[in-house]
């Protein structure tokens, strides 16, 4: 069977079952339809947590990125692992206890404000609409793939599969939808990894592998090899080049950790375990099945990376046959080509293709020697690199298939998550909590539907000019909830004495000058040309990419939120008494609605 | 605050802190901070620093999410503040 109807096939498979699951389990009412009615098992949540959590960014563009930062992209296995001891320990058990359905109606009781749920509902909204841009991307490039056109078609089929399936569901039929789509997700991850590994180190087990020695007998472990080819090439070293500075990767690091502890996707997530010491577990299963995939990226990165190096550079370099022929590319290159987002050139007419680093200054004199006229893979976008690793490895069409099936199931599990916290924000917080009290049910219902259809309008126009690569992406929604959200619920549990005023000018200082170093390099809401400085790394506050600037944010919000508090009215006596509370589990009942 | 609330906000703060210690130690310091010094330790094919980075930390994050959820069921149930 060809690859093409066989990817129908598991593609199709898999969708119908998550909307037979969808349509099984769907929402009856707002309870459910934000909540899942509180009955889910920890170790169910963790599961759902873990597909919800990964996403388009982890599944597709994350080792894509790994593979070509090498070390520095150590960033995002750290960033978006070390957020859920943060979460556990910091955040979860005391949200719960609280017992609200969404972030912001925490934000409005703990700081007796509606301004601040107000505050809470836009920073949320900026964070999740920036996220499923990232989504966005993803699904664009994993759709253009499956279905064989280019990128900018994908995306918008892909955004009407988001619509149906994320507008019919509600949260009790995305838990269970997530249960089943981490299932499929993990399977289509680890079963390339553990061909791949086989081959190149003889290991099956990946995270083992990366350590190994090269099956060829030459005895050379597999870092070292992948550093002498990169290298022989004018690229960095693999296992040693950093991220901007050392300094950049720090503060990157600590921005998506803080971001994650403050997305208001994962956090709605504890309000759904049955009891505190539920939430408390439920963030450690969660980081269990995110384990498994994140312990195995670093392999996938590194081995698809010299993969890759092989299949070009088939010979020497520097001879004339140790290039690979145009006239002879593997099928996969074929085909990753009419998507747009793999393109070669040839500069110097020999008839094949030389892929070398031409902005290394020191190994130009070399490549003239050879006559290369400049590097002849003009495009290799970081976020194929999952789609197309089973291909250049040769794995069987099956394989191939299951990984695209995995990167749909993950993308859509997101951004599905992320527009329920939308939807359940304007609908719930704004209109209810808000500006229509009297609202009945079902119009609260209604009125969170047609808000995520118009964010799914919104993200899809904005993932035509994505700002980054998907996980760069995302990497900035962090930024933007690491700077705005964290800080006042952390401090509304540990910090007694935060008061309204605090918690309001922390939000709008910390989000403010996130969004302003962000948007003064990649432009106003992304649109190209509209940045007033250009995004390079001369211009950055002390070397810091924008992508990072959030962990910058969050330290402004809490300074900003301890002056502030200082100088103005400390919080009423029954405030005070309600952080007591949720300070201890004992009499957390079920979770009440107003 | 009751007195017994107060020990166990106490000894629930004192074990965060401890824990976060750990977790800044081995993603932050090791990871980031020291990778050279320990790169220059191999264990199979990887620098030490380089593995802290890709894998280390992650598997220290998951003990220490562990650690904490042993520890305060325990501390909730030895201050009587646990459910039901």
């Amino acid at each position: 069977m060809d690859l093409q109807t066989l990817t129908y096939i598991v593609v199709g498979f898999t969708f119908a079952l998550y909307i037979g699951i969808a349509f099984w389990a769907r929402a009856g009412s707002t309870g459910e339809f934000y909540a899942a009615g509180r009955g889910v098992h920890p170790v169910a949540n963790g599961m759902a947590t873990a597909a919800d959590w990964m996403s388009a960014a982890s599944f597709i563009s994350m080792a894509g990125l790994i593979a070509f930062n090498g070390y520095g992209a150590s960033v995002f296995l750290m960033g978006w692992t070390g957020g859920y001891v943060l979460l556990a320990l910091l955040l979860a058990p005391y949200l719960r206890k609280f017992g609200k359905f969404t972030v912001p109606e925490f934000i409005g009781d703990r700081y007796y404000s509606r301004t601040a749920r107000i505050v809470a509902v836009i920073c949320l909204i900026l964070a999740s609409v920036t996220y499923v841009i990232g989504q966005m991307k993803g699904i664009g490039v994993a759709f253009s793939r499956f279905l064989e056109t280019d990128y900018d078609t994908g995306l918008f089929i892909g955004m009407g599969i988001v619509f149906i399936y994320a507008v019919m569901g509600g949260m009790k039929g995305i838990t269970y939808t997530q249960i089943a789509q981490y299932c499929v997700l993990i399977f289509a991850y680890t079963v390339p990894a553990v061909f791949v590994s086989l081959n190149i180190t003889g290991n099956p087990i990946p995270q083992l592998g990366i350590g190994s020695t090269m099956a060829d007998g030459s005895g050379t472990f597999m870092l070292d090899k992948l550093d002498q080819v990169v290298t022989e090439l004018g690229f960095k070293e693999y296992t040693t080049q950093v991220m901007g500075s050392k300094l950049n990767m720090f503060v990157y690091t600590l921005s998506l950790m803080i971001g994650t502890a403050g997305l208001p996707h994962v956090i709605i997530r504890f309000f759904t375990v049955p009891k505190v010491k539920d939430a408390r577990s439920s963030a450690g299963w969660a980081l269990v099945f995110i384990a498994i995939l994140y312990t195995t990226a670093p392999a996938v990165g590194s081995m698809a990376r010299l993969n890759l190096m092989n299949t070009i550079q088939v010979g020497e370099v520097g001879t004339v046959e140790g290039n690979i022929e145009i006239a002879n590319v593997p099928q996969w290159m074929l085909n990753w080509e009419k998507t747009g987002l793999l393109q070669w050139e040839d500069k110097n007419g020999d008839g094949r293709i030389q892929y070398y680093n031409d902005k290394n200054a020191e190994f130009a004199a070399k490549a003239e020697a050879w006559g290369w006229k400049g590097n002849e893979m003009t495009k290799v976008d970081r976020d194929i690199m999952v789609l197309a690793n089973p291909e250049i490895a040769k794995l069987p069409n099956w394989v191939i298939a299951l990984v695209v099936a995995g990167g749909l199931a993950a993308a859509l599990s997101t951004a599905a998550g992320l527009l329920l916290a939308i939807a359940s924000s304007i609908s719930h917080d704004l209109l209810k909590g808000v500006f229509m009290p009297d609202i009945s049910e079902k119009n609260e219902l209604m009125a969170g539907r047609i808000a995520m259809a118009g964010a799914i309008g919104l993200a899809g126009y904005f993932g035509l000019h994505p700002p980054d690569f998907a996980a760069g992406t995302v990497a900035i929604a962090f930024g933007l909830a690491a700077s705005s959200i964290f800080p006042v619920l952390m401090m509304g549990i540990f910090y007694k004495k935060m008061n309204r005023a605090g918690a309001i000018w922390g939000m709008i200082s910390g989000i403010g000058v996130t969004m302003l170093y962000v948007f003064q390099h990649k432009g106003i809401m992304f649109v190209p040309g509209t940045s007033f400085l250009g995004d390079m790394g001369p211009n950055w506050f002390l070397g810091i990419s924008p992508n990072a600037f959030g962990a910058v944010g969050a330290l402004v919000n809490f300074a900003v939120a301890a002056m502030v508090s200082k100088v103005t009215a400390p919080p009423p006596e029954h405030i005070q008494h309600l952080v007591e509370d949720i300070r201890v589990p004992k009499g957390a009942g079920a979770a009440s609605d107003h | 605050m009751n007195k017994t609330a107060e020990q166990y906000w106490k000894a629930n703060i004192r074990l965060v802190s401890i824990l976060l210690v750990i977790w800044f130690a081995c993603s932050f310091l090791f990871g980031i901070i020291l990778v050279e010094p320990l790169n220059t330790i191999k264990i199979g094919g990887v620098g030490l620093g380089f593995w802290f980075a890709q894998n280390g930390s992650i598997y220290t994050f998951l003990v220490l999410i562990y650690v904490y959820t042993k520890r305060m069921n325990a501390l909730d149930v030895e201050f009587d503040v646990h459910e039901d």
